[in-house]
This record gives structure tokens, C-alpha cells and sequence, in this order.
């Protein structure tokens, strides 16, 4: 398993447009990406419960990738975060 | 006439008939079912049919508010898929054998209530989004349609609430106005009104009566307020607005994206004036090449101590984020004279238009001027920066100004924080000192903005202000023109270039002079840019020397 920590740069956070692209990256990965904040876990492919953790600006994240691919999930995943939350 | 007053939020006013938009009510049952497989395959069928639904949506959004807009549908999509969404209504098929309406109503109600709860406004409102695609599923189950609209010709559409997909589905060729009960500003439905450019009003409260069903009214999508069966005087006032409106909106679709250049090929750049970030909506519709006068002044003036510089960053950011590239010059603080802020202590003065004023606060205050430089430096990693100084009459202060800077400079690359060395440095002309040694003052900055308000005051002699004085001012003297001509000249022999920031750059009388005289850029408000990108493009300027002269000028 791979993961890095992120924090939020987006001024409305984790809010339905970058839900929508996170899912579609999330997908495209090949590999189970977690997104988790205070605790609470939510998968990458689910939009209800990336929108559900209420990730707000300033917040750090902890995303997680776990399978074959994960290593270069995560570089994925990183610059997706980087670009657009 | 009754007068209704709610939240405009998306401008434009319009005139027309009412009608009001009811959705069917939809009545889930719960009902006991055996065949659960049939069950789970009959809303299998259901949920391909909204996600084929929501895809034509999505196209159709698409070409008509573009595709950052049209995203949200493609997130319906996405949410009527959700495992979560799914695992919740096959549970209650499966597990509890109910029928697959109640299992969609009873899991919307979960799922909206989870965003209800989030102490966030904009979370909450994702909760219609749950509603939205939770209804359409349901009438899918239920094989009804959503509300048809069954007017025939324009209407203003009256609702208690709508739904992104529903402001998208109407017909927008029938729909003059939007105007609902509930609703809130961040809505996708009065973001999707304002890109669709059509006024829309919200919050009206119980008072939006059904009964106004068919009934004549006026809506003023800027103002939040609507007449119910309006007299001729508001008829005839909104009409005169509406043309107005469709006027500045043809021009803006032919000039949009044009460049600012004269038949004959000469460019000069059209700028915008702000006076705060809620002027940035108008500086993007209208195609401002760049923010050419940032009043600073706004920060401080809606504050009720000093600004810190992590306030001033973050509002510099913002407008240089958003702004994408494009020039941005902030001038600093320009308070004293007809600005008066009263933490800042200042004393009364006689004669305040000469006085303790910009500049001359900020050097003798250098803890103010150096926390805006501090904050200006920081946001100029973020976009294309330039700073401009107010009320300049000599070498020496620029100079001063220069020390804070490199000071400045100096503590920010200590501290390790990141900024542009390049940062375009300029001085608003708008004394009669700055402009006659314009030569010395040009060698030393890289540009000049011209504040034609300032300049004309202090050389005609003429407070603006007084109304007594109003037939001797004449905004075009030729004083004030050969004071522009001779420092643009200056300023380019001295390898700076020089715009027109005061209100004289919009006036269209004047443009072809400016152009003669070689002005690279004019900074006007927001409005005004289009009319004045127009003035240019049709501008003869072939004799240069004949305009010149027919002011006086050579």
C-alpha cells in the first residue's frame, strides 16, 4: 500500500465538480484508492461519500492505494490532487 | 401594482406573463413485494433509462452553458451509480421485499439528509442534487414525465424551487425570467440562469403567490425585485433597460475575444477599473484584456482595523488566480482627501485634496506600506503583477519607494517565502509636477497610468465636486490634453509605456487622439470596455498629425 498526505487548496474543498473528476481518476487507476480525513474513510469511486467527509480548504487528506498497481496509482492520484483541489 | 422583493442573482430584467411551473406531486407507496428479482430488474430497467436521460441532459447542457457547467449532470450520472446509493435500494428490495419506489424515496431521504446535516451551506445544498436524481427515478418507476410546459409563447417561469435539470429541460426560447420562493445564491440553478443570461430572482417567499398564475409582471434580475401587474411607468422604464441590455449583449457576442486594433492595425490595450472582487463577475463577462487600476483602498475602507497581510494576500491571489495570466496592476493604498477611514487616526484638514494623502501616508507610515507590499510580493507568484504608486511629484519618493521595496524584498527571500523579482513598477501621473518631469520620472519606473480625475482637478483648478463650477470644467481642455501627449511622450523616449486610468480613457471622443498620441493601454470601468474595444475597431487613424493638430496638439 501506498499513500501521501494533501491538503486542500481548493476554495470550496471536495465539492461536487472535483468529486466527479476524483471518481473518474479513482477509476482509472486500477486500484483501490481510499480518500481518508479525521477518521473517516470514504472510497474514491463513491461520490456520496467523497462529498460526505465535507473536506473544506485547509484540511489535509490522507489518500491510499492498495493493489497491483498502487505505487504508480499514487503518483497518479498525487498529481490529480495537485491540479485540481 | 404589488411590489415582491427577493435576491436578484442572476440580471437582466425582463416583462411578460406568469406562469407558474408545478411538478407533479409524487405519491410513493410502500408496498410488499414477493417477485424480488422482477423487482430489482424493474428498476434496473428505470435507473438505464435516467442515466440515458441524464446523458442527453448533459449534451444538451453542454451546447447551451458549456461544458464546467454542464459537469453537474455528468455527477448525476455518477451519483445515480453510486455503490453506496445502489447498495441502499437493492437492500430494501431485496432484504425487505418492498417495492423499488419506496426503496428509491426512502434511500433519497438518507441521502439528502446526510448533506442537510453538514455544517457547510454549500454541502447542504447538494442535497437538492439527491432530490433531483432521486425524483427523476421515481417518475422513471412510475412512467410519468416531469411537468411539461404547456405555455404558448415567452413566460416568466414562477416555481417554489427548481432543480438544475429542470432550468436546463425548459425550453429556454419560451423562458423570460426565472423566479422561485425558495432557493439559494450557489445554486447550480442560478449559476446555470446567470451563464444562460437570463434574470433570475429567488428567495421570494410565500408571497410568490400561484394565483399570479397568467398574470403580467416585471422582473429586475438585478435588484431581486418583481411588479406584479406593473403601471406603464415601471412597463416603460424596464423596456428602455431591456434594450439597453440587448444592445451591450450583441456587442459582446461580436466582440468577445477580438482583438483591440484599428483598421489600420495599430493594438492598445483595454483594461478594466475595480473598485473590489465583487467587480471581477463584470471584468470577466465583458473581456477585459487586464485589471488596469486596482483601488486597493476597499480593504481598508470595509475594515474596521489595518488589513493584515494575510487578508491582503489572499484577496490579491484571488484576482490574480482569476485573472489567469493576464495583467493585474494594483495600486497601493490611496486613502486622505475624499476617503477618510477613522482607525487610521488622520487629523482634519483645511484643505484635504493637498494634503496628508496615498503616498505620502504610506512613506511616513512605512508599517502600512510595507504589510500591502509584503501581502503584493507574496500573490505575485500567482499570476501577472504590477504595482502602481499614487499622487508621485518627485524623483525622491519614488526612490524612498524603491528602498521599502527592496527591503522588503529582502525579509521575504530571508524568510524563505517565494515572489517575483520582476514585477512591473509604475506611478499614476496625476499631478502637474509628475507630469512635467515625466522624462526623469519615466527612467526610473516601467510604466505610467495617467489619473485624469486627479490631473484635471489640480490643473484647471476645479473641484469636481462643485456644481457651480461645472461650466468651466471642461474635461477635454487642451491643458490637460498636451499634459497627456507631452509625458506619453517622455514615457516612451524612456523606455516605459503609459496608459489612461481616470474616467477621460473611456470617453469615445477621444480615442482617436489617444491612439495618435501612442497610449498603450486606457483602464476603464468594466462596462465600458466593450463599447470602447468598438470605438477602436472602427477608429481611422491614417493622419495621425491631422488629429494631433485639430486639438492642438503638434
Amino acid at each position: 500500500m501506498t499513500n501521501f498526505e494533501y491538503t486542500i487548496k481548493d476554495e470550496l474543498g471536495i465539492h461536487a465538480r472535483p468529486a466527479g473528476l476524483l471518481v473518474k481518476a479513482a477509476k482509472a487507476a486500477g486500484c483501490k484508492v481510499t480518500v481518508e480525513k479525521d477518521g473517516k474513510v470514504a472510497e474514491a469511486t463513491k461520490v456520496f461519500a467523497l462529498m460526505g467527509l465535507g473536506v473544506k480548504r485547509g484540511d489535509t487528506v490522507k489518500v491510499s492505494c492498495e493493489g497491483d498497481n498502487a505505487e504508480k496509482a499514487a503518483v497518479q492520484m498525487k498529481a490529480f490532487f495537485e491540479a485540481n483541489l | 401594482m404589488t411590489e415582491l422583493r427577493g435576491k436578484g442573482v442572476s440580471g437582466g430584467v425582463a416583462i411578460g406573463k406568469i406562469s407558474f411551473y408545478k411538478k407533479d406531486e409524487i405519491c410513493v407507496k410502500r408496498v410488499h413485494i414477493d417477485d424480488t428479482a422482477a423487482e430489482l430488474e424493474r428498476f434496473d430497467r428505470a435507473k438505464e433509462f435516467t442515466l440515458l436521460q441524464l446523458s442527453e441532459l448533459y449534451e444538451k447542457a453542454l451546447k447551451e452553458v458549456g461544458e464546467t457547467n454542464a459537469q453537474i449532470f455528468e455527477i448525476h450520472q455518477m451519483m445515480i451509480e453510486d455503490e453506496d446509493y445502489l447498495d441502499s435500494i437493492q437492500n430494501f428490495i431485496v432484504s425487505q421485499k418492498l417495492n423499488a419506489e419506496y426503496a428509491v424515496a426512502v434511500t433519497a431521504d438518507n441521502f439528502a439528509e446526510m448533506f442537510s446535516s453538514m455544517d457547510d451551506d454549500y454541502m447542504k445544498e447538494r442535497a437538492a442534487d439527491v432530490r433531483d436524481i432521486s425524483d427523476r427515478l421515481l417518475r422513471n418507476l412510475m412512467n410519468k414525465s416531469g411537468s411539461e410546459d404547456s405555455s404558448d409563447g415567452k413566460t416568466i417561469i414562477c416555481a417554489d424551487d427548481l432543480a438544475p435539470s429542470e432550468t436546463v429541460q425548459l425550453d429556454k426560447s419560451k423562458v423570460l425570467a426565472f423566479c422561485t420562493r425558495r432557493g439559494a445564491s450557489n445554486s447550480h440553478t442560478a449559476i446555470l440562469a446567470r451563464t444562460m443570461n437570463i434574470p433570475a430572482v429567488i428567495g421570494l417567499g410565500d408571497a410568490l403567490l400561484e394565483e399570479y398564475d397568467g398574470r403580467e409582471a416585471v422582473v429586475d434580475g438585478k435588484t431581486g425585485v418583481i411588479y406584479i401587474d406593473p403601471d406603464e411607468d415601471i412597463k416603460t422604464e424596464t423596456e428602455k433597460k431591456r434594450q439597453e441590455e440587448i444592445h451591450r449583449r450583441e456587442l459582446l457576442q461580436n466582440l468577445k475575444g477580438k482583438e483591440n486594433i484599428t483598421p489600420d492595425g495599430q493594438k492598445i490595450n483595454v483594461y478594466a477599473n475595480i473598485g473590489g472582487l465583487g467587480d471581477m463577475g463584470a471584468v470577466l463577462a465583458n473581456d477585459a484584456g487586464g485589471i488596469g487600476l486596482f483601488r486597493s483602498e476597499f480593504l481598508y475602507l470595509e475594515s474596521k482595523d489595518y488589513p493584515d497581510e494575510e487578508v491582503q494576500f489572499r484577496c490579491y491571489k484571488k484576482v490574480l488566480e482569476r485573472m489567469a495570466g493576464k495583467k493585474v496592476i494594483i495600486r497601493t493604498l490611496d486613502i486622505g482627501a475624499d476617503k477618510q477611514i477613522d482607525y487610521f487616526g488622520l487629523d482634519k484638514e483645511e484643505n484635504p485634496a493637498l494634503g496628508y494623502r496615498a503616498i505620502r501616508i504610506c512613506l511616513t507610515r512605512p508599517e502600512i506600506f510595507k504589510t500591502q507590499l509584503r501581502a503584493l510580493y507574496r500573490a505575485s507568484m500567482f499570476g501577472n503583477l504590477g504595482i502602481m504608486f499614487p499622487m508621485i511629484i518627485s524623483l525622491e519618493e519614488i526612490k524612498e519607494i524603491k528602498a521599502v521595496v527592496s527591503e522588503v524584498k529582502a525579509e521575504l527571500a530571508a524568510d524563505g517565502i517565494p515572489f517575483k523579482d520582476d514585477v512591473e513598477i509604475g506611478i499614476m501621473i496625476e499631478t502637474p509636477a509628475a507630469v512635467m518631469i515625466s522624462d526623469l520620472l519615466a527612467a526610473e519606473v516601467d510604466f505610467f497610468s495617467v489619473g485624469t480625475n486627479d490631473l484635471t482637478q489640480y490643473s484647471l483648478a476645479i473641484d469636481r465636486q462643485n456644481p457651480k463650477l461645472d461650466r468651466f470644467c471642461d474635461t477635454r481642455h487642451q491643458g490637460i490634453l498636451r499634459m497627456i501627449k507631452l509625458t506619453a511622450d517622455n514615457a516612451h523616449k524612456n523606455g516605459a509605456w503609459i496608459g489612461i486610468c481616470g474616467e477621460l480613457g473611456g470617453d469615445t471622443e477621444l480615442t482617436e487622439v489617444f491612439l495618435a498620441m501612442g497610449i498603450d493601454e486606457l483602464s476603464v470601468s468594466p462596462s465600458l470596455v466593450l463599447p470602447l474595444r468598438e470605438k477602436i475597431r472602427n477608429a481611422s487613424i491614417k493622419d495621425k498629425e491631422e488629429i494631433l493638430k485639430k486639438y492642438s496638439l503638434c
